[in-house]
């Protein structure tokens, strides 16, 4: 029987079903095996009752991105899971459960030409007082992929309050119909090592606290949601504080009142709410006060499709400031990453005192993955003090545009922080020559900044490079990986301020750039081809949301490329 | 005066900054900066441990003009920077200052807000019935009739009553002063800084450059005559009949002030815990 | 307005000058600021001279620089007599203005002392108060005298053919 390194299932069902649940617990299952794993979900538009997939990937290594398609598609019932189509494409490898009592699997599933197994969940359900179809699915899934029994009882023991022991007993009856299926056994478990299961916001969430945030303003908004309600208790227990804003004008500027009294602050949204706070982003450049904003996007324009992924609030980020307003764009590349990038974007908000745009998306924030454990927190970087507080000037012209910065609370260096232009003093200012010092000063900051190598992830070597970011870098990193013919990964971490030099020399020697980016008018090429210089043929490889691209078509575009 | 007490014991003078007001002779807003001088004075605190907050327009630029930590921030914001900033520093005494155009208009939906939440600050709103910095455009509370560039013959709008907002919103001071009376003023914000949660003065302060005729607010502000309750229901009834005039502390409530929750103490690694597998 | 005492009746008698003094210092900043050089030195001028009636009553009372006054101390009126209303000056106000405003000051201080000489109030009190009366009736002339050689204002001194700038 054929050893599989990743295995892909999908658990649909609508209203009730408990598929999110029962999937959960699969990760769950897996994770306490020694794998890695993934968990996206999808789901109608109806606040409950709605059709839903629960989407995991499991497998023997790391990583973030979706496969080309699912080996297993198992529904409790098929009520609109057709809508889900385009997000669980099939193959003729590829196997459909589906309850016979339910009736036949939609036409767009059997056009894909996978086998079909009918297995009677809601009849074996019955069977145990109280047992639940998902959790009959939830066994017969586990036991396709061979995942030990027992991890898949403390998977359940662990989730599972109520109805204990029905629920173990409907998984067992569960496992049992494995055997009369094809299987779809995941080879051995890695090496063991220390390992996390968390979501992207939780990692995001943690990373801001490892940075040293305290203070967060928080106004409600898919997909950052669940960042904001994660730091809620833990703030209070690391001594910070959670304000709830009435919106998003509220949170940001609250966040800068904090920030101003020397309590690291940020706040998290999404496209919408970026744009509510992109006024008060420019004050936050303009009276040089930290502030950290994690952005996690989703398909836009305007309300968009709340609950889906895209790449494009680049433009917002990078530009949205009225005004020449330098600020810092950090965009995390993995689930894992974005723990890591967080906290390097608040460090940096408070390093040099600006404003830090985290570039999360809704794949990542909303996913959740078994991902390796991350090293141990790094010493918080600090704002610079002052030294010596005789004639004191705020925003003296210093030679690395940083000046230090006084805290409420300290005798003889009051000053008043202000939006309005202005001289060393912070004394508001029409003066040209004022104006021009302030200008170099915020940009000399930032130029100034050497992010060593955490600006980009650097991967591979050949003659064609892959240059992207965020989210698109779990496909890209698992395309090279099956391309075999060398090609260079380059995934941008630090989007502003722009690394032309390091660029150049990452790409030394490429012939050919494969521009990949998930979002219509294709921002990120724009923004390329703006700040650097893009060696040789450049192509473009990009699609809106809110599918997720798959290795195959990224090797493919390559592919055609170098044979052409 | 013993050393500790020399330490400690300011002037009004020694809340004034050196920078000179642009403000216009004869502005309103120089006797609130004179009150609010003496308030902190009279209050015993210290100008570094005292931050001014404010938005865009005239009375905005109050901050630069005290010897105390300012923020001038973005038009309509005020209230949560200074939300911000008072629940991150605790310590510190936050005035907010804003006008009737920063604090009604755009920044109307913080300032329902601020009340609601009960953070322990003062808000002090310079209304002089007009937009003077963008030359003379009627606010939320311009009269219906006032005509103007930008609405010729009036809005024809009903003025809001930003004392009934300030209750029904929960705010737990409420004041009205007078620019006119300098020490009155000096005597409510005093009061009002003191009173814990948000305590709202609104500061009737003429603006002589777009509206001359307020000068008959002289004769038109009057004390109010009767005292202070804490009441909602009555405070009610007395605001929604207020003819705008009426110059006094006109509620005094005893909500606790905001105070955010606290879990128990724990490490960083302890809660990272929980995604250890 | 109650004054039982002398010390209280010159302490008042200090607040009043100190405010007074203040208050045209105000004003002279206020339209040096906006270029009023004439005006802002003229109210400089009536700053000192409030200054010195303030420092000879520390003198007479042989008080420091500061006397213990009670931290507030209410006038029937929302300022002391001698000083001149916050609104009473204009950007482009001419000297005779300030001379204007300065005369009913020192009317208004006259009819303080005065009231306060027919109230009923201890005898040293009331010499007191006679004798600041006749100060400020002194004062009253010396206004007066100062306005006779300054020119009255102009037709159309408040005319500005430039609309006001705007801020922000």
């Amino acid at each position: 029987m054929q050893a599989h390194s990743s295995v892909s299932m999908a658990l649909a069902g609508s209203g009730g079903a408990g598929v999110m649940t029962a999937g959960n617990m699969l990760l769950e299952a897996a994770a306490q095996a020694g794998y890695y794993g993934l968990m996206t979900r999808t789901s109608g538009p109806q606040i409950r009752g709605g059709e839903a997939a629960a989407m995991l990937r499991l497998s023997t290594f790391a990583g973030d991105g979706q496969d080309d398609a699912f080996q297993v598609l198992a529904a409790i019932d098929w009520q609109n899971v057709q809508r889900f189509a385009a997000e669980l494409p099939l193959g003729p490898q590829s196997l459909v459960i589906g309850d016979p009592a339910q009736g036949e699997p939609p036409e767009v599933f059997r056009r894909s030409g996978a086998r079909y197994a009918p297995v009677a969940l809601k009849k074996l359900a019955a069977e145990v007082a109280g047992g639940w179809p998902n959790m009959v699915a939830l066994g017969l899934l586990a036991a396709l992929l061979g995942l030990p029994p027992a991890a898949l009882e403390a998977a359940v023991r662990k989730s599972m309050k109520k109805g204990l022991e029905a629920g173990l007993a409907a998984a067992r009856l569960g496992m049992a119909q494995a055997a009369a299926l094809p299987q779809f056994a995941l080879a051995a478990p890695p090496a063991a090592a220390p390992r996390w299961l968390i979501t992207g916001n939780e990692a995001a969430g943690c990373g801001a606290l490892r940075g040293g945030v305290r203070f967060v303003a928080a106004y409600p908004i898919t997909p950052a949601t669940e960042l904001l309600e994660w730091l809620a208790p833990a703030l209070g227990r690391v001594g910070g504080t959670l304000v709830q804003a009435e919106d998003e004008l509220a949170s940001i500027n609250m966040a800068l009142g904090a920030s101003y009294g020397g309590v690291p602050a940020l706040t998290a949204t999404s496209g919408p709410g970026l744009s509510l706070m992109i006024e008060s982003l420019g004050l936050g450049v303009a009276a040089e006060i930290p502030v950290v904003v994690v952005d996690v996007m989703r398909t836009g324009p305007s309300t968009g499709i709340a609950t889906k992924s895209e790449q494009a609030d680049l433009g917002t980020a990078l530009y949205g400031l009225h005004g020449d307003a330098p600020h810092i764009v950090v965009a995390p590349n993995s689930i894992a990453d974005c723990l890591a990038a967080t906290e390097w974007a608040v460090g940096l908000a408070e390093t040099l005192q600006v404003p830090a745009i985290v570039l999360s998306d809704q794949y990542f924030g909303q996913a959740r993955a078994v991902v390796d454990a991350p090293g141990d927190a790094a010493p918080q970087r600090e704002r610079l003090p002052v030294a010596n507080g005789d004639n004191y000037r705020r925003y003296a012209l210093t030679e690395s545009g940083v000046s230090p910065m006084a805290l409420p609370g300290a005798r003889g260096t009051t000053y008043t922080a202000d939006g309005l232009e202005h001289n060393e003093h912070g004394t508001p200012s029409s003066q040209a020559s004022d104006h021009l010092a302030q200008m170099d000063k915020r940009a000399r900051k930032l130029a100034q900044l050497d992010p060593g190598a955490a600006w980009a992830s650097v991967e591979g070597d050949g003659d064609t490079a892959l240059v992207t970011f965020g989210s698109c870098t779990g496909p890209a990193r698992e395309a090279l990986a099956r391309n075999g013919n060398g090609v260079r990964l380059v995934s941008l971490r630090l989007l502003a301020p722009a690394q032309p030099e390091r660029l150049k020399q990452a790409l030394a020697g490429v012939k050919r750039v494969l521009v990949l980016e998930q979002n219509h008018s294709g921002q990120f090429l724009r923004y390329l081809r703006a700040e650097y210089e893009l060696p040789g043929e450049v192509k473009s490889l990009r699609r809106p949301g809110p599918l997720p691209f798959r290795p195959e078509e990224i090797r493919a575009a390559l592919g055609q490329w170098s044979r052409a | 005066m013993n050393a500790l007490a020399e330490a400690t014991l300011c002037a009004p003078k020694d809340f004034k900054s050196a920078i000179k007001p642009v403000w216009c002779p004869g502005c309103g807003d120089y006797s609130v900066l004179s009150a609010i001088t003496k308030a902190l004075a009279a209050l015993n605190l210290r100008p570094e441990n005292v931050a001014v907050v404010s938005g865009i327009g005239c009375s905005s630029r109050i901050p630069a003009y005290t010897a105390c930590y300012g923020f001038h921030g973005v038009h309509g914001r005020a209230l949560p920077v200074a939300t911000g900033l008072k629940v991150a520093r605790p310590d510190l005494t936050v005035l907010v200052a804003s006008g009737d155009g920063d604090g009604y208009s755009i920044g109307g939906n913080h300032f329902l807000h601020a009340c609601r939440r009960n953070v322990d600050l003062t808000y002090i709103v310079m209304d002089n019935h007009v937009y003077g910095m963008t030359k003379g455009q009627p606010s939320p509370t311009t009269e219906p009739g006032w005509s103007s560039k930008l609405a010729p013959g009036g809005t024809g709008l009903r003025e809001f009553h930003p004392l009934v907002i300030a209750l029904a919103s929960g705010a737990n001071f409420i004041a009205r002063a007078y620019s006119g009376d300098p020490n009155g003023c000096a005597a409510l914000l005093t009061e009002a800084v003191r009173h814990p949660g948000f305590s709202f003065v609104e500061v009737l302060s003429p603006c002589v450059t777009f509206r001359p005729e307020q000068r008959e607010w002289k004769t038109l502000a009057h004390p109010a005559p009767v005292a202070p309750t804490d009441d909602p229901g009555r405070a009610a009834r007395r605001l929604m009949t207020d003819d705008g005039f009426n110059i006094g502390v006109l509620y005094k409530g005893s909500r606790p002030p905001y105070t955010p929750t606290r879990g128990s103490a724990q490490t960083m690694e302890a809660l990272e815990c929980r995604f250890r597998l | 307005m109650p004054v039982p005492t002398l010390e209280d009746f010159m302490a008042r008698a200090y607040g009043m000058e100190l405010e007074a003094h203040e208050r045209y210092s105000q004003f002279a900043e206020q339209l040096d600021t906006h270029n009023n050089r004439e005006v802002a030195q003229m109210f400089g001028k009536l700053a000192k001279i409030e200054a010195l009636h303030a420092k000879r009553i520390l003198e007479e009372m042989g008080w420091p620089s500061m006397p213990a006054l009670p931290p507030a101390y209410a006038w029937d009126t929302p300022e002391g007599p001698e000083t001149a209303p916050q609104d009473a000056v204009h950007y482009l106000m001419q000297p005779y203005h300030a001379l204007e405003i300065a005369l009913r000051c020192e009317q208004q201080a006259q009819k303080f002392f005065e009231d306060i000489a027919a109230a009923d109030v201890p005898p040293a009190v009331r010499a007191a108060a006679l004798e600041m009366a006749g100060e400020e009736r002194e004062h009253v002339q010396l206004v007066r005298e100062w306005m006779k050689r300054v020119p009255p204002p102009p037709e159309g001194w408040d005319e500005d053919p430039d609309p006001p700038r705007m801020g922000e």
